[in-house]
């Protein structure tokens, strides 16, 4: 069978070759942060099919190290924009699961009312500030706050969550080169899982890398292991440390693979767009699997701690799911709000 | 100089009397909005292609960069999406970007984030972010604007809900709608015609707001209304005056705004007279005329004495050549025979 995009990285070793000085505690706190999204996602999935969510789903099973990883490395202050694979980032910049869950059953009090959907997450208190369901469309937008942050000075840094069919679109190339050329504090965060729904990288670009052709708009680009949130963690802390410094855009590419389908529940692989090898190959290095046994093996975690977080999450998730099917519907009136602003 | 300035140079306006107050050009006035709203509030900027070069877009922009600086009036690169995108952002987190285009066609290269995103963040958000964008541009007509300079783009964009759209018709207009469209907290554009640039009137100095949503009876009449917007409004004067010799009284309404539509003064115009001619810079077809024409047939049947007629262009291009431009474009004339039959049948 074959793996057109087999993994590059070094796997559970990689964690062994990354120095770092973070507290078990920061450690922990991130492995449950990955555990907890992989639950939610999963118990999304098992729901889905009974059609209270009528919303359609862009799972991160897989990418949650690329997440969490990232968020890691911002300020409540600073901003996230992404594309329609939206859950990872809300959840790991903080947005709040119960309104997440309400938004995904349409109910009134869902984090935008019902109006966005699982594509639009938005939770504006903790930076998670915009969406679009175009790809490429968040792009200019997290350029434009960047700007704006630029222009008040007001220290923030912006990072746009993007895909590697995004690089394809014109808007993205247009927004490299400004946030280039204006050096503004804005990191391109690109998850490349290189299928755009089915269609696979080798269709749609020539064989370069991503990352190069990023270099080549004027900016620093770098490519790290997807898998390995220390290894996105740091790169994306020393792309903040540029922003904020006003040297600049950064852009950061990580191979990452998602192992479901695009979008709705369950893998796709079966309708041979890629085979089920190449999943099991990345299965292999699911970056909650590689963090919490890397955790394990450093003696940082253990067994019981483990099986304790499943516990509190579990309940966090049903609990949310109580309040979001209890929760009412909008009206008629709710339509008409908010077309204009006043 | 750009290279129409020869053309809209030679076009001829009324003098407005200044005992009325201080006359100024519309291109002035434009000015002047753009310099009260940057000293005004900190958070306005004004970018486009040219903002800052010794063109000024078309003047409008003159001496902006040099009093407010590089930072707040700025030329950018030629990507119309993503700095329509970057202008949206901004405005997402509390700035007020103004962002020009020399001529509407260009605005075309933007759509994606000014129908898809600009002007539905505030809806899909449920009200947490406002988008406080102003797309300027200025419609084209004449010495071969051709096909792709000429375009008049509103009838595209009457159906995209959270968009404004004004089209000022004189230098007062002109001032106080744009300082209107830039306090707004909703995408607005504000649609210019090329050939009102050169245009004088009476436009008091310092800051005032034109409504927008709101349309004014530019001439009270008995027999007619022709109902516009921008150019259309000067053609329709035109024609007005034309046919009052003929005992033929025209009202004129300038719609200021055509979305939102004030279909209140249209329709209570069209109460007065009985018969309405819809004018218009751009296509009839799907556009403004169609707008208007159906607001009349679904709200105002009753109140026709005649079919309602619409003056605006053809289902064509707009050719490049002189003579083909010619029977291209409406004139006051064409607007005068149709009101003749109108008002005769």
């Amino acid at each position: 069978m074959t793996i057109r995009y087999p993994y590059k990285g070094h796997g559970a070793d990689g964690f062994d070759r990354i120095l770092h000085s973070h507290s078990t505690e920061q450690l922990v706190a991130w492995y449950r942060a990955m555990l907890r999204i992989r639950r939610i996602e999963e118990e999304i999935e098992r729901r889905y099919h009974q059609d209270q969510m009528k919303t359609p789903i862009h799972l991160v099973i897989g990418q949650e190290a690329a997440a969490v990883g990232c968020c890691a490395a911002l300020r409540e202050t600073d901003l996230v924009y992404t594309s329609h694979r939206t859950h990872g980032a809300y959840l790991a910049k903080g947005g709040d699961l119960g309104r997440m869950l309400c938004e995904m059953h349409c109910r009134v009090n869902g984090c935008v009312g019902s109006r966005g959907g699982s594509m639009h997450l938005i939770d504006k208190s903790v930076g998670m500030a915009g969406t679009s369901a175009i790809v490429g469309g968040a792009v200019p937008i997290a350029t434009g706050a960047a700007l704006a942050a630029k222009m008040k000075q007001d220290d923030r840094v912006v990072v746009v969550f993007l895909g590697d069919a995004t690089t394809e679109e014109g808007v993205t190339s247009e927004s490299l080169n400004f946030a280039a050329l204006r050096k503004l504090p804005v990191i391109f965060f690109c998850e490349n899982n290189f299928y755009s729904v089915q269609s696979p990288l080798a269709t749609r670009q020539p064989a370069r890398d991503i990352r190069a052709w990023a270099e080549a708009h004027g900016m620093p680009a770098v490519s790290v292991d997807g898998v390995n949130i220390l290894a996105v963690y740091n790169a994306v802390r020393d792309a903040v440390a540029r922003a904020r410094a006003g040297d600049g855009p950064t852009f950061v590419e990580v191979p990452v693979y998602r192992f479901r389908a695009h979008g709705g529940a369950g893998d796709d692989s079966k309708t041979g767009y890629r085979t089920e090898a190449e999943r099991i190959v990345w299965e292999a290095v699911d970056p909650l699997q590689l963090f919490g046994a890397y955790l394990t093996r450093s003696a940082k975690l253990d067994r019981p701690a483990i099986q304790n977080m499943e516990h509190e999450i579990a309940v966090e998730i049903a609990d949310a799911f109580e309040l979001a099917l209890a929760s009412p519907n909008p009206t008629e009136e709710d339509l008409y709000r908010h077309v204009y602003a006043d | 100089m750009p290279w129409d300035e020869g053309l809209v140079n030679s076009l001829v306006y009324d003098r407005p009397d200044p005992s009325e107050g201080r006359v100024v050009s519309y291109v002035s006035a434009v000015n002047e909005a753009l310099a009260i709203a940057l000293e005004q509030d900190p958070s306005v900027f004004v970018l486009g292609q040219g903002v800052d070069d010794p063109t000024a877009m078309f003047g409008t922009t003159r001496d902006l960069a040099a009093r407010f600086g590089p930072e707040r009036v700025f030329d950018t690169p030629l990507s119309e999406e993503s700095m329509m995108g970057v202008s949206t952002g901004a405005a997402m987190i509390g700035m007020r970007p103004v962002f020009m285009h020399n001529r509407p066609d260009f605005v075309l290269l933007a759509f994606n984030q000014l129908v898809t995103h600009a002007s539905k963040f505030h809806f899909m958000d449920n009200g947490q972010t406002t988008v406080p964008v102003v797309v300027w541009a200025a419609i084209g007509r004449g010495w071969g604007s051709g096909a792709q300079h000429s375009q008049a783009i509103h009838g595209m964009l009457l159906g995209v809900p959270g968009l404004k759209i004004v089209m000022p018709s004189t230098p007062y207009d002109a001032k106080g709608l744009l300082l209107s469209a830039i306090l707004d907290n909703n995408p607005v554009c504000v649609f210019e015609h090329r050939w009102l640039m050169k245009k004088d009137g009476v436009v008091p100095e310092g800051a005032y707001r034109v409504p927008i949503g709101k349309g004014i009876y530019r001439r009270r009449g008995r027999d007619l209304t022709i109902v516009g917007a921008s150019h259309a409004i000067e053609l329709a004067f035109q024609a007005a005056t034309q046919l009052a010799p003929e005992g033929i009284d025209v009202e004129v309404v300038d719609l200021r705004t055509v979305k939102p539509l004030d279909e209140a003064i249209v329709l209570e115009s069209l109460k007065n007279t009985g018969r309405l001619i819809a004018v218009d810079t751009a296509w009839m077809k799907g556009g403004l005329c169609a707008e208007i024409g159906c607001l009349a047939a679904e709200k105002g049947f009753g109140d026709l004495k005649a079919p309602i007629v619409r003056i605006g262009l053809p289902d064509v291009p707009t050719p490049a050549g002189y003579t083909l431009e010619q029977f291209y474009y409406p004139d006051a004339a064409r607007i005068a025979d149709a009101a003749r039959r109108l008002v005769r049948s």
